[in-house]
């Protein structure tokens, strides 16, 4: 107990300039297999950190698992002063409210307009008036480039687009901290850029702390302020993107020079470049 | 040893689907009748959108699928009937057979097919697209978003449309009668209703209402247990079908039995 109340001090309020967030020794789970092996970081307030990492490094877990929607098996998760990891859901929704995510294919509601689809989280956690979430609505849209299109179905949308109203809605509750899953996965390099580039007027204009999960290193390059390098479920490297240029790590090298892992030969090998670990043989 | 194995596992698995099943329904049971008195009202457009389409919607199916049924029902009674020579008991046999059985039967199934299979597949293209997940990081309960106004919708309409099937039914073996069994349309009402004890109709009308549970309980508790992959969805639709079939005439059983026990 006294441990806890301990702990509680060493994380300073976002406000003051500390941390955002503080990831302490994490580890999840996928049934038996542990997919993320003690993983410790820090995201500052105001800062955007981009978690890069190949397929299978755990770093969509690593996001999952930022916002709730997986459960450590160890670690803690402070955000604003609070362990998130050890929060009961009413708690955990509450800080939910202050952060929003904008997932890999966008995930808006196939049912609702993109303006009902920005206005959802206005409707459900606040008192304002039709007339007045109406406005909040067409102001986000224009945020991120999307005046207009309140009454387009998400399924009229081009792939861009969609990013762009996820975006919206992610916005739509003043958040202080913002996730990203891919933004640029499955775009064209010109639309990409376009997303990058709204990635960084957010970040000028609102100072919002960011944690953006990519593969795209030209991306990652031009949107982060400090960079953590997933491989196999641990860090090989953390640092700005200046630090992660000159690593002499082999496997910083290797993802960013893009050199071919070895042909894999076996499900076993491939199990073990997943874990990181030596699989159990099978019986 | 391995056998027995097999028949332990798959009994925990049943009992875990039907405690998640059990879990879904107190979620979306709490969400409608204790949530709005701590200020989280019910979504009632979404409920009304939903009573559209599994109440509504399912009428002119439902009024053409229940007057065969009681047209059968009065064609197979006649058969029997007309050899002890009783053949104005086809009223009593079809009104009986339709409240008490067949119509809230009937009405389950045609309900399972139209929107016992849409739950999941919505649920299940949802989760999929990681428009649950989505809900979630917005801080809104899916059960309470996604199954409250469904489970309220099945609440309401399945009994009025059990009502609606029963009348339909009725009608049905009506026309039989009057075509062949020398009733008018009077005659063959006035020999329903002193046949009918207010009973028969409430026993279906409480069978419909629990029908109306499992059908939307196993619907999206398949849509929320889609794995990835669109293949997934067709899954989840299938199970959501045959597993509800076998629910409803579980459920069947088990209050018939009830009823069976309690009127003796």
């Amino acid at each position: 107990m006294t441990m806890f109340g301990k702990r509680q001090e060493q994380v300073p309020d976002p406000a003051l300039g500390g941390p955002a967030i503080r990831v302490c020794d994490l580890r999840v789970n996928y049934g038996e297999r542990e997919i993320l092996h003690g993983i410790s970081f820090e995201v500052r307030a105001g800062e955007t950190m981009v978690i890069l990492g190949g397929s299978g490094s755990g770093k969509s877990t690593l996001l999952r698992t930022l916002v709730g929607l997986e459960k450590p098996v160890e670690g803690e998760i402070w955000v604003g002063g609070r362990n998130f990891a050890a929060m009961s859901e009413d708690e955990r929704d509450e800080l939910r409210k202050k952060m929003g995510m904008s997932f890999q294919g966008g995930a808006l509601f196939g049912s609702m307009s993109v303006g009902e689809n920005v206005a959802l989280p206005l409707h459900e956690h606040t008192e304002l008036d039709d007339s007045t979430i109406e406005i909040m609505v067409r102001l986000k849209l224009d945020q991120v480039g999307l005046s207009g299109f309140e009454n387009y179905m998400p399924a009229q949308l081009s792939g861009g687009m969609k990013k762009r109203a996820a975006i919206a809605r992610a916005l739509a509750m003043d958040p202080e901290i913002l996730f990203f899953d891919e933004p640029s996965a499955g775009l064209d390099p010109i639309i990409a850029a376009g997303i990058d580039e709204l990635i960084l007027k957010l970040k000028k204009a609102f100072r919002i702390t960011m944690v953006v999960v990519t593969h795209e290193l030209a991306s990652a390059f031009l949107i982060a302020d400090r960079m953590i390098l997933l491989d196999k479920g641990t860090i090989v490297a953390n640092g700005t993107p200046a630090e992660l240029r000159e690593s002499q790590h082999p496997r910083v090298r290797q993802f960013l020079d893009r050199v071919p892992e070895p042909e894999l030969t076996g499900e076993i090998d491939y199990l073990q470049m997943l874990t990181g670990e030596n699989p159990p043989t099978r019986q | 040893m391995a056998f027995t194995t097999e028949i332990g596992e798959a009994t925990i698995h049943g009992l875990a689907y039907v405690g998640g099943l059990a879990r879904l329904t107190t979620g979306a049971a709490r969400a409608v009748f204790i949530d709005p008195f701590r200020g989280k009202p019910v979504r009632l457009a979404r409920t009304v959108h939903q009573s559209m389409l599994i109440g509504v919607r399912a009428l002119p199916i439902i009024s053409l699928i229940s007057f065969f049924v009681g047209t059968i029902l009065a064609l197979q009674g006649a058969y029997e009937l007309r050899r002890l020579g009783a053949l104005e008991l086809v009223a009593n046999a079809v009104a009986i057979s339709m409240t008490r059985e067949l119509g809230p039967l009937m009405t389950a199934i045609v309900v399972i097919g139209r929107s016992g299979s849409a739950f999941a597949a919505e649920l299940g293209t949802m989760k999929v697209n990681e428009e649950i997940d989505a809900l979630e990081t917005m801080a809104v309960e899916p059960v309470h978003f996604l199954v409250a106004p469904k489970f309220l919708a099945m609440v309401v309409m399945m009994p009025c449309l059990t009502a609606w099937s029963d009348f339909m039914g009725i009608c049905g073996g009506g026309f039989f009668g009057v075509t062949n069994a020398g009733f008018t349309w009077a005659t063959y009402f006035h020999a329903t209703l002193s046949a009918l004890l207010l009973r028969d109709i409430l026993t279906g009308l409480v069978k419909a209402l629990m029908f109306g549970l499992v059908i939307t309980a196993v619907g999206c508790q398949e849509g929320f247990r889609t794995g990835l992959g669109s293949e997934e969805i067709g899954r989840s639709t299938t199970a959501a079908v045959v597993k509800s079939i076998f629910l409803v005439v579980a459920v069947d059983l088990v209050f018939t039995t009830i009823f069976y026990f309690s009127a003796s």
